[in-house]
């Protein structure tokens, strides 16, 4: 069931793909800059300013409620941003209709037409542009065979299932051929196993077609599978933009280290280049004062051999276990009081007093971020 | 899951009340239909299918009977072109006025028929409202007589009183239809008409079947109309049927016409809703 596309099939305008995690430098595809959005005096975005290169994979991480779904909105134009502009290769976007956009957009709920057939539905933008019936058709097959539902075609939308229905709304959009298409949670209505296939096979899919993708979710796992960059978008805000392992492994503020992964917040104080948190101190580039620290419960490990001085090293008292398959999160307790989680290798029964220790540089210092307000509407 | 009991007490009641109500008055009339009169004004219980016979070879049963369709067939039309553009204007265009243009639109139902019926009589009468306003302008010289006592009065207060019975299962229909499937359409390049005739019309189309349905069939049996507003050119079915019952005393004839009327109107539900099946899709 691998979904299959070549350039020769779904023949794009756009450059080839940049593999790289960065945008590239030339001018991006898509530039958002300042836009903001309220609904009466629901502040739902705030100066957001992204940009989208050409071919890559964008994806817009947020919980509900962060405006995430209201910003692929004024992207494909469903909304009109109240501040701010949109440029498309340079020129302005926000002004156009959604239906003059070379953006098209896979529905969260896929919004297939009940009326009409596969076939129909996917050929519903080549036939209301008035192409030749002839190529409609022959696009219509060929987008048909790059998501293995040509046999479906005459089929309404209602006899198929949902991880169906979710490739024909994938064809539906990509046969028009778009500069850039949006994806609004596309996977959330399928079931884990499915999601994670299709997940795969749409980053795949997205690499050999080569149109920029920009994926709306709150899944933060799906987020890091797929993305070149993952935007992260809290409150309205835009909290980090970066790579997945950018963002996993240096984020920026206590928010997103907690969004994305799980992590241990310390809050300490820095002295002389040095950090202290109750009993354990570790070096930092941080100037003094108070610091917040993030680290990740896999980085402390057992301790094992003669303290070499570069780690941080300690004792505690194993609390309990939770079983992660491969691994065990386990939730200890330094002598001073201080709870840490630790991610070990999965074992029947841990428990008493062990030595850990972790790197000082795994101790990424973050952004204090203010206490989560009541959310808005997304 | 329920007890046997149980069932019986809520079943039992409505189908006594059918019975008694609606399927023994129609075995009656259905009885009626083929007996006669005598001459001297008896009902004559022996079978014969001469009423049926009469309503063939007697021009005005027929006529009227066909005149009444067209009346019907012009009420539908008009009530159709009237009550979809306000249905849509309500779904898609109203905004935070929706409820109370919907209010608006649902009052007049609560006004007595009658009372509409004799509002179109003092405007359209020969000093009515509108002869009088025409004359001042100077429009028209004389009050123009054709608006009353006539077809036009009468298809014009039957679109008026069944405007809203399309507008509800249209609006229905309209609102039923999921907002992203025509940002679906937008998304894909269609523009608000193209929208329109591929997607929003079609989705419609069983809430316009609905409303054509009460509009044609509610007109089609309609008397008060014809009886205060259509003078002798604009006689329906239903009054020839209400004259045979009453002054008449052809009670049997009068029953003849019923059951072809019910006939007509069953067959013409089954045909609509054979169709608003083939037209709908959850």
């Amino acid at each position: 069931m691998a979904l299959r596309a070549t350039r020769d099939n779904l023949a794009t305008v756009s450059e080839p793909a940049t593999t790289g995690a960065t945008p590239s430098s030339a001018s991006p595809l898509l530039d958002i800059r300042n836009v903001a959005k309220s609904f009466g005096k629901n502040v739902v975005l705030r100066n957001i300013s992204l940009q989208v290169a050409e071919g890559e994979f964008l994806t817009i991480l947020g919980e509900s409620g962060s405006g995430k779904t209201t910003l692929l909105r004024i992207i494909a134009g469903f909304e009109a941003a109240s501040s701010g502009e949109i440029l498309m290769g340079g020129e302005r976007l926000d002004r156009l209709p959604p239906y003059q956009r070379r953006v098209n957009t896979v529905f969260q709920h896929y919004a297939l037409f009940p009326h009409l057939t596969v076939a129909e539905n996917v050929g519903y933008g080549l036939r209301v542009a008035k192409l030749p019936p002839q190529e409609i058709a022959t696009r219509v097959e060929q987008a048909l065979d790059m998501v293995k539902m040509t046999a479906y075609s005459a089929v309404k939308p209602a006899k198929i299932s949902g991880g169906q229905q979710q490739r024909i709304a994938l064809a539906r959009a990509l046969v028009n051929r778009p500069r850039l298409l949006l994806l609004d949670e596309p996977l959330s209505a399928l079931d884990a196993n499915l999601r994670r296939q299709m997940q795969v096979e749409l980053k795949s899919l997205q690499r050999e077609v080569g149109i920029s993708f920009v994926f709306v979710t709150h899944d933060q796992e799906e987020a890091m599978v797929m993305s070149d960059r993952i935007a992260l978008l809290r409150m309205g805000e835009l909290e980090q933009v970066a790579s997945p392992r950018e963002i996993y492994n240096r984020p920026a503020s206590a928010y997103t280290a907690q969004f994305i992964g799980h992590t241990n917040l310390l809050s300490g104080e820095v002295k002389d280049g040095v950090a202290h948190c109750q009993s354990l101190s570790w070096r930092t580039g941080l100037r003094d004062g108070p610091g917040l620290f993030s680290l990740r419960p896999e980085n402390i490990r057992l301790a094992t051999g003669v303290s070499t001085g570069a780690a941080v090293r300690f004792r505690a008292k194993i609390l309990r276990q939770a079983f992660h398959g491969a691994t065990e999160l386990l939730q200890v307790e330094c002598a001073d009081g201080l709870l840490l989680s630790i991610r070990a290798a999965s074992r029947d029964n841990w428990s008493g007093d062990v030595d850990l220790e972790f790197s000082s540089a795994d101790a990424v210092p973050v952004r204090a971020s203010e206490i989560q307000q009541p959310q808005g509407k997304d | 899951m329920f007890s046997r009991a149980y069932r019986a007490a809520i079943t039992v009641p409505p189908l006594v009340w059918v019975a008694v109500f609606l399927l023994l008055p129609y075995a009656l009339l259905f009885c009626y239909s083929f007996w006669s009169v005598s001459s001297s004004q008896e009902i004559v219980h022996s079978w014969t299918l001469d009423n049926y016979r009469q309503l063939l070879r007697v021009n005005v049963y027929w006529q009227t009977l066909l005149r009444s369709m067209w009346i019907a067939a012009r009420v539908t039309i008009f009530s159709l072109l009237l009550g979809y553009p306000l249905a849509y204007y309500l779904s898609f265009c109203a905004g935070k006025r929706k409820d109370l243009l919907y209010q608006l639109v649902i009052i007049p139902l609560w006004v007595s028929y009658l009372v509409r019926a004799y509002a179109w009589k003092t405007i359209l009468g020969s000093d009515g409202v509108l002869n009088t306003l025409l004359q001042y302008v100077h429009l028209t010289s004389h009050p123009l007589d054709f608006l009353l006592y006539s077809p036009f009065a009468v298809v014009l207060t039957l679109t008026h009183i069944y405007t809203p019975f399309t507008f509800l299962p249209i609006y229905a229909a309209l609102e039923h239809i999921p907002r992203n499937l025509v940002e679906a359409s937008h998304d894909l390049g269609a523009s608000p008409f193209q929208t329109f005739w591929r997607v929003i019309f079609p989705l419609s189309i069983p809430g316009v079947l609905a409303g054509a349905t009460f509009a044609f069939v509610l007109s089609l049996g309609d008397f008060l109309a014809p009886l205060l507003l259509g003078g002798p050119s604009g006689i329906m079915i239903s009054n020839i049927v209400v004259s045979l019952f009453g002054a008449a005393y052809n009670w049997p004839l009068g029953a003849a016409i019923s059951f072809c009327m019910l006939a007509l109107v069953l067959a013409l539900l089954s045909l609509s809703e054979s169709l608003e099946k083939k037209w709908s899709f959850r």
